[in-house]
């Protein structure tokens, strides 16, 4: 009976990346006793290692959302969120301006750099969705040409904003405790499982990603899910883009967003989301993203430096994704079998 | 009547692409000869400029095209080839072993390298994707590991080798100005240029490389046709891992250091080489002819940046993607063109 609830917990979708963020807060938990420890600073603001991984973690989890939904509606990955990040935030500076006033209204600029990342998705939605072509393809385009349109914006230069309430959105908002980009992050998460579990969206990106050919047959429009995914994750990551600006104040074509595809892929992955496409689990790339900002701080508090810190990151995806392979779960079902199999004939 | 039709089949699809990249390449050169005349871009040293600052492209395209051919990616190569730069370096300047030994090294490294990831994704069949976006972090970290300043090669014996010219000495009369020059071409491109050669030979006219081609096209079929699928695809990555470590060592021999950040989206550039040079991502489908040519392609795009002089350098990550864009456009509307008939 036991057993039996023990095998239930753990077929649970969420069972094993759960564990693994536990499992990282664990180990911090020992090598810092402070680790779960939330103060206010003289700013009256909240810090801590757990706030500053959930407030370093915001763009991820943005970013992951989208591709959790890419992922899922055509079984591939948008590698050119980086560099929609580093358009959008270009954009919005440009627009902006760097003088002692914005050139024009706050809000104009972050629309504008929401369209322009909106219009990104909707480029690699109409190559991947109307095309045809491989997402990882499809997106290489943008990926390759992206940093060079947004140097291209910026005519290669930093642009500093001066205005200090363009702030606001990276750090924390006067009189608030917590940081800006936790509401985002949050905000994000929760009106795109609405729109899911509210319509039958989530449905119908699930069987596109399953099935795209039994799906259309079936009367859906496979080609406007799979489009409509890749340009909300675009806008996804113009959000993200416009957070990663404000945190620094300054747009860095070269740097913004930088790899940081690479992680919303992984956080996808750790969340126990297939990348073969079909069913997801949104709070599972959640978790993934926390658990890769988790561990980045970890290390980073171990004394490990940011240039050295991918080898560990390394090591533990594939540590991970060996244990999730079916592969590695055969194996080990089959060494049991075994081993049952000897206790049997020993008794016999 | 037959012959006729024979080269059309010859010419469909993907052999017209390839045939469109050729071209494609030829009129943009022709155009910076023309363009930039005066500035000596029709010299043939301009032409041999192209293969000795993309040896290591060469290399690293003829590994990218193969493992393509399976169906499978690898974006570890940019890592791997900065992490030889630095063991080399670090080797030979730290540690004071032979430039000889160490390239024994380096290349027994990268061949380990491609043997993990290839048996992950063969035999445990974990997507190559994320495989080898682990190995680019790993390969990366490890770069940083051995060290976080700039080592810079000072070994004569490599040195020596980086600086061996091979002068042509029969293109003398073309090339006068005042003086006598001869058009030279570094020991680098020689070795990618042979390795290019031996990659053609090896997937045109060997059994396993036909068999390459057969695990990419359908490998369900190539498993019931009695390959062995997994050891395949395990050999494609580890000979893949071979040649991003040997492209690495050709990397280095022009730049004759190692850095951090060296080769970063080296990668995505031998991806776009071959795609540009009609390799299918789908697998199934490729000659490493075509990359090489796409190779050339993004050389004479960035000589004719150069050569113009005020355009900025972000132009040719643009004009890449552009190009890129139109050839896979063109790609898939071959494919759908085919799907139609």
């Amino acid at each position: 009976m036991n057993r039996k609830k023990i095998k239930h917990i753990t077929k649970y979708r969420l069972f094993w990346p759960i564990v693994c963020l536990i499992l990282v807060l664990l180990f911090n938990l020992i090598k810092t006793p402070t680790f779960f420890k939330v103060s206010i600073n003289s700013n009256g603001v909240l810090y801590g290692y757990i706030i500053d991984i959930i407030n370093r973690s915001s763009e991820l989890i943005i970013l992951a959302v989208g591709m959790t939904l890419c992922v899922a509606s055509s079984a591939g990955t948008d590698i050119s969120v980086g560099a929609t990040m580093a358009v959008a935030g270009a954009v919005c500076c440009s627009i902006l301006g760097s003088g002692e006033a914005y050139n024009a209204p706050y809000f104009v600029g972050i629309l504008g750099a929401l369209l322009v990342a909106v219009l990104c998705g909707a480029w690699n939605g109409f190559l991947v969705a109307k095309l045809k072509i491989q997402p990882m393809v499809a997106t290489l385009i943008l990926f390759t040409a992206g940093r060079g349109i947004a140097q291209l914006i910026t005519g290669g230069n930093i642009l500093y904003i001066k205005v200090d309430n363009f702030k606001y959105l990276g750090s924390t908002l006067p009189h608030v405790p917590v940081p800006t980009p936790i509401f985002v992050a949050i905000g994000v998460v929760i009106l795109t499982y609405l729109l899911l579990k509210k319509t039958a969206l989530n449905m119908y990106i699930q069987s596109v990603g399953i099935n795209s050919k039994a799906s259309r047959l079936l009367g859906l429009n496979s080609t406007l899910i799979i489009f409509l995914t890749y340009m909300f994750c675009g806008l996804c990551a113009g959000i993200a883009g416009v957070i990663a600006t404000s945190r620094i104040y300054s747009i860095d074509a070269n740097n913004v967003g930088l790899n940081l595809e690479l992680d919303a892929i992984l956080a996808v992955a750790l969340g126990g989301n297939s990348l073969g496409g079909g069913k997801f689990s949104l709070a599972g790339s959640v978790i993934g993203a926390i658990t890769i900002q988790a561990l980045s701080t970890s290390l980073y508090a171990m004394g490990v430096s940011a240039d050295q810190l991918p080898v560990y990151k390394a090591v533990v995806v594939i540590l991970i994704v060996t244990l999730q392979s079916p592969e590695f779960k055969k194996f080990v079902n089959h060494q049991k079998q075994k081993r049952v199999e000897k206790i049997g004939e020993k008794v016999a | 009547m037959n012959i006729a039709k024979k080269t059309k089949e010859k010419l469909d699809g993907n052999n017209f692409l390839l045939m469109i990249t050729i071209l494609l390449f030829f009129a943009l050169y022709l155009a910076g000869m023309f363009a930039f005349h005066e500035k000596g871009f029709g010299k043939p040293q301009v032409f041999l400029n192209l293969f000795i600052s993309n040896a290591g492209l060469l290399i690293a395209a003829a590994g990218m095209t193969m493992v393509l051919i399976t169906g499978g990616i690898d974006i570890s190569i940019g890592s791997v080839i900065g992490m030889t730069c630095m063991l080399l370096a670090w080797m030979m300047e730290k540690k004071g072993i032979s430039a000889g030994a160490s390239i024994v090294i380096v290349l027994i490294v990268g061949t380990v390298f491609g043997l993990v990831q290839g048996f992950l994704i063969a035999y445990l069949k974990i997507q190559p994707f994320i495989v080898t976006l682990a190995g680019m972090f790993f390969a990366r970290g490890m770069t940083a590991i051995i060290s976080k300043d700039m080592i810079t090669i000072t070994n004569e014996t490599f040195l020596r080798m980086a600086g061996e010219k091979i002068n042509f000495n029969f293109i003398t009369t073309y090339n006068k100005k005042g003086m006598a020059i001869h058009p030279y071409i570094y020991v680098s491109v020689i070795i990618a240029i042979i390795v290019f050669i031996l990659i053609f030979l090896f997937l045109k006219y060997t059994k396993f490389g036909r068999s390459i081609y057969a695990v990419g096209g359908n490998e369900q079929s190539a498993l019931l046709m009695g390959l062995n699928v997994r050891r395949i695809k395990l050999r494609v990555y580890v000979m893949n891992g071979f040649l991003a470590a040997l492209a690495g060592f050709v990397f280095c021999l022009n730049s004759s250091g190692g850095f951090v950040e060296q080769a970063r989206g080296f990668e995505m550039e031998a991806i776009a080489s071959s795609v540009i040079g009609g390799t299918l991502l789908t697998g199934g489908v490729g000659n490493v002819i075509g990359s090489l040519f796409g190779v050339l392609i993004k050389g004479t795009i960035e000589s004719i940046i150069t050569f113009q002089g005020t355009l900025s350098s972000w132009w040719t990550k643009i004009a890449i993607a552009a190009l890129l864009c139109f050839f896979i456009v063109m790609q898939s509307l071959f494919a759908a063109v085919k799907k139609k008939k």
